[in-house]
């Protein structure tokens, strides 16, 4: 059977159908027009662009994202406009992590530099680890001694991964990590997701563990953990840190099930960051029951129309 | 019959079937671009540059970091297949270091560098197709990939080619027409209407100058109005995307009571 449509069918969605063009004086109006439904649809979400005039500075504070001429808030960056009493701050949409004191991070270590470590956080500058706030072996509350610095490379190599929370800042705005908790340190049985920061929420707890068999490590910095499930009795206590298992190199035995689940659930997260939707656990946990009722590989999730059926099927669902 | 091809005809028409002051289509492209954390795709006519954006991160080399503000470093590169004779330029080429230089000089006052001391913003242009405005293609397409990557900047920049044909001034000049005429790239902040660059390689009467200069003025914010509605369009759309997901926003207690479960 063939039909025949005369004209094509005018998608929504296609910009060209959007935007209609104007004369330059007559357009003035129709963006007017435009953020006036804006408003009137309910969204309290104000969009603003680079060089847009927000309000007066005699009347408001300007925050982040603002500058001021003229005696007129102008707003420097592109993404939403947020108002607190008189403070008005620019929110970009798509930026580099922006470090807040107590945020757990996941890094690399870029650098060996005495008596500290470079850790790339996908922050503006790379952050510093001091030798004095990682755990050494040998007890928590022991001494550094001159022999912990010459051998500093046998707890953090360059290329090997951590995690750490944001302890202090210096004087020029990077960051300064610790690692002083058993939860904290380096990472191995697993593969790291790096997806834009503003899509990884703040969550009571950072640290998740899905019924898979898969640990999942949201830093706030947007790097992600993806790793095999560590039973917690089989996690060191306070009493018996063991360096050999902290400062490890060595994966431990990874059976293929557990393989798969953590690849999927890494493709999981890269779908997700692909159509930029926040992740949180319960949308994570959606979606792996969603992929497993789909029978497919882990690889399948990366197609478009599979990626899209997932979104769909857990935004709308 | 002339060898050389009519500029401008009796008609008032150009070569490509354009009036004098008409623009070439435009068309913006702002979507994610491998991992670069802003990128842009931005076509005048038959010309298409893609730049993308790294940074603010850390300087690559530490003798480039500046104590008080953050260090911008452009890299340009011309495809060799995007002229219509096939050339590779090697990378020390002075034509495109000098339009990296260009480019680098433009956006310096603009971008607000004070606020990220001792980092480095890396800007990589990649001329993919090349007919004519090829700088105005590259301011363009850098302003749009710099507010695409969340970096503040004072105001858009809004470049476009302007020339004149003995005493009739044309805007947005193809390869054709800028082998011909006189031409001056203007870039300017449609907000203030200050302008951070004038380029010409060409000799041009001094009492055209004035002219062309205000019709480029004009020029750069239709050209400032399309951008805007590209990046407002692309706000809008991950910031629906974003909502799209809040059915999950809540987390926290209702999360661990469906880990229990399991």
């Amino acid at each position: 059977m063939i039909a025949f449509v005369s004209f094509p069918v005018p998608s929504v969605n296609t910009e060209a159908y959007a935007v209609a063009r104007h004369h330059l004086d007559v357009e003035e109006d129709a963006l007017m027009d435009l953020d006036d439904e804006v408003e009137a649809s309910g969204s309290n979400l104000k969009l603003t662009c680079p060089g847009e005039s927000l309000t007066s500075a005699q009347a408001f504070m300007r925050g982040h994202g603002t500058y001021v001429d003229n005696e007129e808030v102008i707003s420097s960056l592109a993404g939403t406009v947020e108002r607190v009493n008189k403070l008005v701050t620019v929110k970009a949409i798509r930026t580099r992590y922006n470090p807040e004191v107590g945020d757990l991070v996941v890094g690399r270590i870029t650098e060996v530099q005495p008596r500290r470590w470079k850790v790339d956080a996908n922050s503006r500058q790379d952050a510093v680890l001091m030798l004095s706030s990682v755990n050494l072996p040998g007890g928590v509350q022991r001494r550094k001694l001159e022999s912990d610095e010459l051998q500093m490379r046998n707890f953090f190599e360059e290329g090997d991964l951590l995690v750490a929370e944001v302890q202090a800042f210096f004087s020029d705005g990077a960051m300064s990590l610790h690692t002083r908790s058993l939860k904290y340190g380096k990472l191995r049985n697993g593969q790291l997701v790096t997806i834009p920061p503003i899509l990884v929420r703040r969550l009571k707890s950072h640290f998740i563990s899905l019924p898979c068999g898969v640990d999942l490590i949201l830093g706030l910095n947007g790097y992600i953990w993806v790793s095999k499930h560590v039973k917690e009795s089989e996690q060191e206590g306070e009493e018996g840190f063991d360096a050999e298992a902290v400062y490890s190199n060595r994966n431990d035995e990874i059976d293929s099930a557990t393989r798969i689940a953590i690849s999927r659930v890494t493709n999981i997260i890269r779908v997700l960051a692909a159509h930029f939707v926040p992740l949180t656990d319960v949308l994570l946990l959606e979606s792996y029951e969603w992929a497993i009722e789909q029978e497919g590989e882990p690889m399948d999730l990366l197609h478009d129309d599979v990626g899209e059926a997932l979104v769909h099927a857990i935004t709308r669902g | 019959m002339a060898s050389r091809i009519e500029i401008l005809n009796d008609g008032g028409f150009r070569s490509d079937g354009r009036r004098q002051y008409e623009l070439r289509d435009i068309t913006i492209d702002l979507s994610q671009q491998g991992h670069a954390d802003g990128s842009a795709i931005i076509t005048h006519g038959l010309t298409q540059v893609l730049v993308s954006v790294f940074g603010p991160r850390e300087a690559k080399q530490r003798r480039e970091t500046i104590h008080d503000r953050a260090n911008i470093n452009v890299e340009v590169n011309i495809a060799a297949f995007s002229t219509g004779e096939r050339r590779k330029r090697s990378r020390g080429d002075k034509r495109i270091s000098e339009l990296a230089s260009t480019i680098k000089s433009t956006f310096e006052p603009v971008i607000l560098t004070s606020i990220y001391p001792r980092s480095q913003i890396d800007i990589f242009v990649q001329v993919l197709q090349q007919d004519g405005g090829l700088l105005q293609a590259c301011i363009n397409c850098t302003t749009l990939a710099l507010a695409n990557a969340g970096i503040p900047l004072l105001d858009f920049v809004c470049a476009i080619t302007g020339g004149v044909h003995s005493t009739s001034p044309v805007l947005d000049l193809t390869t054709l027409e800028e082998n011909d005429i006189p031409h001056v790239t203007v870039a300017m902040m449609p907000r203030t209407g200050k302008v951070t660059l004038v380029t010409m390689e060409t000799r041009l009467h001094a009492d055209r100058f004035e002219e062309i200069f205000r019709l480029a003025i004009d020029a750069g914010k239709v050209i400032h109005k399309e951008m805007k509605s590209a990046v407002r369009h692309r706000t809008d759309a991950l910031v629906t995307a974003m909502g799209s997901g809040s059915r999950f926003a809540v987390s926290g207690e209702m999360a661990e009571e469906q880990m229990k479960d399991y």
